[in-house]
């Protein structure tokens, strides 16, 4: 019987991503010098069963990656191994290697072989004891004075005589070489009936304590190659326990049984010491492990963001109350069948009260439903502290994050993303916000900054708060930066919030210096979109000295929106009401018009381009007379537009439905709903209608661009 | 993406149903595979799609969900027709390749009657003369001295589907193709 194992594989990649984040955020909770045991458990077992998982399913190189990884970990946890920030660095760029090899995985497509083995490399160079090599270097011209000494596996095939070899010789000619500790391994030596003399059975493990190139070592072994198994290790002063025994497991693809005759590294040598390392530790913790396999805690699993995931984890909880809710729901319904077997018009009565309870019982049933994809923002806030830690060593700042209000839930399609945005506005308060520590000290603040996350619910929104007690805005220097891009007119005198608004525009950088941090000027414009796609809204408030708060406002969920329906022609639309700023009786004499092609609405001093519901949606009807007509004014990437529509009808929320599910994308449209009287209504995309316009519009003849604004 | 969908055509038609739900439209009977249909239900009216073409009549709400309708009348390049008592929608459930279920609505003259045709009998459309582009159309059947024209129902479904669709250019190639 076969099974077809692949089917576990989401499964086997969903908990492995969760192992990994755990991972990670027990690594940053790890303190340096006394560790948390229970921590480097919870960190093991999570290694251990991506390691497991990995085996079952033979994906090889993700099986021999995370058992160094696992090794190193045991070490620390059994106390061998101090956990040093170091090494702590090393397991977190580890378990970031880690999540590519998975991801390559699953995707199937190959991962980065230089980057691999680089991760590889450190891994195995940290558990060999000698500090890790710098990423880049070539490891031909690793420092040969870390070896003090061979170790040597010298066990010959058993017709090593006929070949005319001596071990005697070689044994000879080895402790020529210097001092040499000879142990002999006589296990295979059989009964003496079944002894022959031509016949070698024995094996040595030999300690050369001189400094002697490997090479050397190899040259005397250089006859016996294939008629042995020679396997030479560095003995490394750091590292006095270590004992050589096999070397499999790590150094898979090289080849143990025969002595290297081009001169490798020093480093690949200590990777066979390693691979020996993890093969002893490995037959010493088979019983440990098997009592620990499948003990994994089910935390909660962090959004990776990286990958999007395509099924979610409910909550029991949650489930059991559906299975309530449709319970009381079929009670209802069978109660209203049993009423309308033998209905008179004296249960009219109890008809309305039924139906009330089939009413309430459906709306308790929507709201749970809903509340299975609102997740907890921790899913997106988990990132952050790997995020601040790499960031503020790598700007040298002291940075405390504090994280608040993680069990706020919001919906999962909302927090996929939030996240690339909410990113951005962390690394800007690291690079731009916060000071360094003695520029801190030096205003009186404490050396290490605060950075706070937090997030809470207010009426149907999520609000989630960026704010940190750096030096806040420049409120001068965005005013010069905006008057030299032009943003902002010489002789302007915009207010503070419209000051701090400019930051937001495309392309606008205040920082001196650009760093691969940020500082680029772009991104600030496209967290602002990314948002307002979510129908949000994103603020800043800033006391210079004090800090800066960005406040995000978004919706708890895609799936339900206030619109305001409006009449266009024969048929009824909705606008989001987010888009809209205000609606307007028109004053015929503010309507311009600029070469009869298009018509401009003056509204206090602004001047917004008109545009013409019925035209711009097919309407069979006539054109309507602007006069008859209500302007609805929305507002698209910071621009105002005036929409003519015939009619307001009123304001609702509706359950948005996806055109594309049966149909496909339509330009103009963001969606469909259903009307409390079951027609279909359109949800208009405003800011695809205004880009229809000014795609109409360039079809126009003879227009310069100037005047086509739009 | 409709080059792959399309390429059933006649090869597949044996391990498809046989049993085909015939409709007038245009004074001529088409068939298609029962298997396709989900439903048949009564016109009404459907909510505009702006910037669509003519033949996509809009939306209906069918139970909760958002179903397009289609003219297959305007869609093959007729006539329009007052939709009268007789106006039917035709509802197709179609699998793409990718997995996904799509349903949609076709408005025909009147529905005709179900026949049993083996793959046998079925002929390879005409390469040209037809009145609606031969890449529609699986194959001809004659039952009872009547030739009914057998469509591709996941072709159908398919080009409707398609992004960004030019209208206008569709329109111009099927009255080419009608001449």
């Amino acid at each position: 019987m076969s099974v077809d194992i692949s089917q576990f594989h989401q499964v086997y990649f969903e908990e492995s991503f969760e192992g990994l984040a755990a991972m990670e955020s027990g690594l940053l909770g790890l303190s340096i010098g006394e560790p948390d045991s229970e921590t480097i458990n919870t960190i093991f077992r999570a290694a251990h069963s991506i390691k497991g998982g990995a085996g079952t399913f033979g994906f090889k190189t993700v099986t021999d990656f995370t058992h160094i990884m696992e090794t190193l970990l045991d070490e620390m946890r059994s106390g061998q191994r101090m956990v040093t920030s170091d090494a702590v660095d090393l397991l977190l760029l580890s378990a970031d290697q880690l999540g590519r090899l998975l991801v390559a995985t699953r995707d199937k497509h190959d991962y980065d072989q230089d980057e691999f083995s680089t991760a590889l490399h450190n891994l195995q160079t940290m558990l060999a004891g000698a500090p890790p090599e710098p990423e880049v270097a070539e490891v031909v011209d690793a420092p040969a004075q870390t070896a003090t000494g061979w170790r040597v596996k010298f066990a010959p095939q058993p017709h090593l005589f006929m070949t005319g070899n001596d071990p005697a010789r070689l044994l000879r000619e080895l402790a020529a070489l210097g001092p040499c500790m000879v142990t002999c391994d006589s296990s295979k030596v059989p009964a003496f009936g079944e002894f022959e003399a031509e016949t070698c059975y024995l094996a040595w493990q030999i300690e050369l304590n001189a400094a002697v190139p490997e090479s050397a070592v190899q040259e005397v072994f250089e006859w016996v190659d294939n008629d042995a198994e020679i396997v030479i290790n560095p003995i490394l002063p750091a590292v006095p326990e270590v004992k050589a025994e096999k070397a499999s497991v790590a150094s898979a693809d090289e080849k143990p049984s025969a002595a290297r005759t081009e001169a490798p590294a020093i480093a690949e040598g200590a990777s066979d010491a390693n691979g020996a390392q993890a093969g002893s530790d490995d037959r010493r913790q088979t019983d440990r492990r098997q009592t620990e396999r499948r003990s994994v805690e089910r935390r909660e699993p962090a959004g990776t963001g990286a990958a999007a995931a395509t099924s979610i984890r409910v909550d029991v909880e949650k489930v059991d109350g559906l299975i309530n809710f449709i319970g009381q729901l079929v009670i209802t319904q069978s109660m209203l069948m049993a009423m309308s077997e033998n209905f008179s018009l004296d249960d009219v009565e109890k008809l309305r009260e039924g139906l009330a309870q089939l009413e309430r019982n459906t709306r308790d049933l929507q709201e749970n439903i809903m509340s299975i994809r609102m997740m907890p923002i921790s899913f997106s806030f988990n990132r952050f502290p790997r995020l601040v830690r790499d960031l503020s060593s790598k700007l040298g700042k002291e940075v405390q994050l504090r994280l608040l209000g993680e069990n706020t839930e919001l919906d999962k399609t909302v927090m996929e993303k939030i996240g690339d945005p909410l990113v951005h506005l962390v690394r800007n308060a690291l690079d731009h916000g916060l000071e360094t520590p003695d520029v801190r000290v030096a205003s009186g603040k404490p050396a290490s900054g605060t950075l706070t996350l937090n997030a809470y619910h207010e009426g149907g929104n999520i609000v989630i708060e960026i704010s940190d007690d750096g030096a806040g805005l420049n409120r001068q220097r965005i005013l010069d930066k905006a008057r030299e891009k032009g943003i902002c007119g010489p002789t302007e005198n915009p207010t503070d919030a419209q000051i701090y608004d400019y930051i937001f525009a495309a392309g606008f950088s205040t920082a001196a210096v650009v760093s691969d941090v940020s500082g680029r000027g772009v991104g600030m414009d496209v967290v602002r979109r990314n948002i307002k796609d979510l129908g949000g809204t994103v603020a800043v408030h800033s006391q210079p000295g004090v800090g800066a708060v960005f406040r995000i406002r978004l919706p708890l969920t895609l799936a339900i929106l206030d619109g305001q329906l409006v009449r266009v022609g024969a048929s009824v639309y909705i606008v989001p009401l987010i888009a809209i700023i205000e609606s307007l009786q028109i004053d015929p004499n503010a309507v311009e018009s600029i070469s009869n092609q298009s018509e401009i609405y003056r509204l206090r001093e602004e001047y917004l381009p008109v545009i013409r519901l019925r035209e711009m949606l097919g309407s069979t009807q006539a054109p309507a007379r602007l006069e008859d007509g209500l302007l609805v004014v929305v507002e698209v990437d910071g621009r105002k537009f005036a929409l003519l529509v015939d009619e307001l009808l009123g304001q609702q929320q509706v359950v948005v439905k996806s055109l594309q599910t049966n149909f496909r994308r339509v330009a103009g449209v963001s969606g469909a709903t259903i009307l409390g009287d079951g027609a279909v209504a359109m949800i208009l995309d405003v800011g695809g209608i205004v880009r229809l316009c000014r795609e109409r519009a360039a079809d126009l003849p003879l227009l310069p661009p100037t005047a086509r604004v739009a | 993406m409709s080059a792959q969908m399309v390429t059933s055509g006649l090869g597949s038609s044996a391990v498809l149903g046989e049993q085909f739900l015939t409709f007038i439209l245009n004074d001529e009977e088409y068939g298609i595979d029962i298997l396709r249909v989900q439903e048949i239900k009564g016109w009404e009216p459907a909510t505009i799609i702006p910037n669509t073409p003519a033949y996509v009549l809009g939306v209906i709400n069918l139970r909760g969900a958002i179903m397009p309708v289609i003219d297959l009348r305007l869609r093959f390049g007729f006539e329009a027709a007052e939709y009268s008592a007789t106006t039917v929608v035709i509802v197709l459930r179609i699998k793409n390749p990718e997995g996904l279920e799509r349903t949609m609505g076709f408005v025909v003259d009147g529905v005709s009657d179900v026949y049993n045709i083996p793959a046998g009998q079925l002929q390879p459309p005409p390469e040209f003369g037809g009145s609606i582009r031969t890449d529609y159309v699986k194959g001809l059947a004659m039952v009872e001295e009547k030739m009914v024209i057998l469509l591709d129902a996941d072709h159908l479904v398919a080009t409707d589907m398609e992004l960004g669709e030019p209208p206008e250019a569709e329109a111009s190639t099927e009255s080419a193709l009608a001449e």
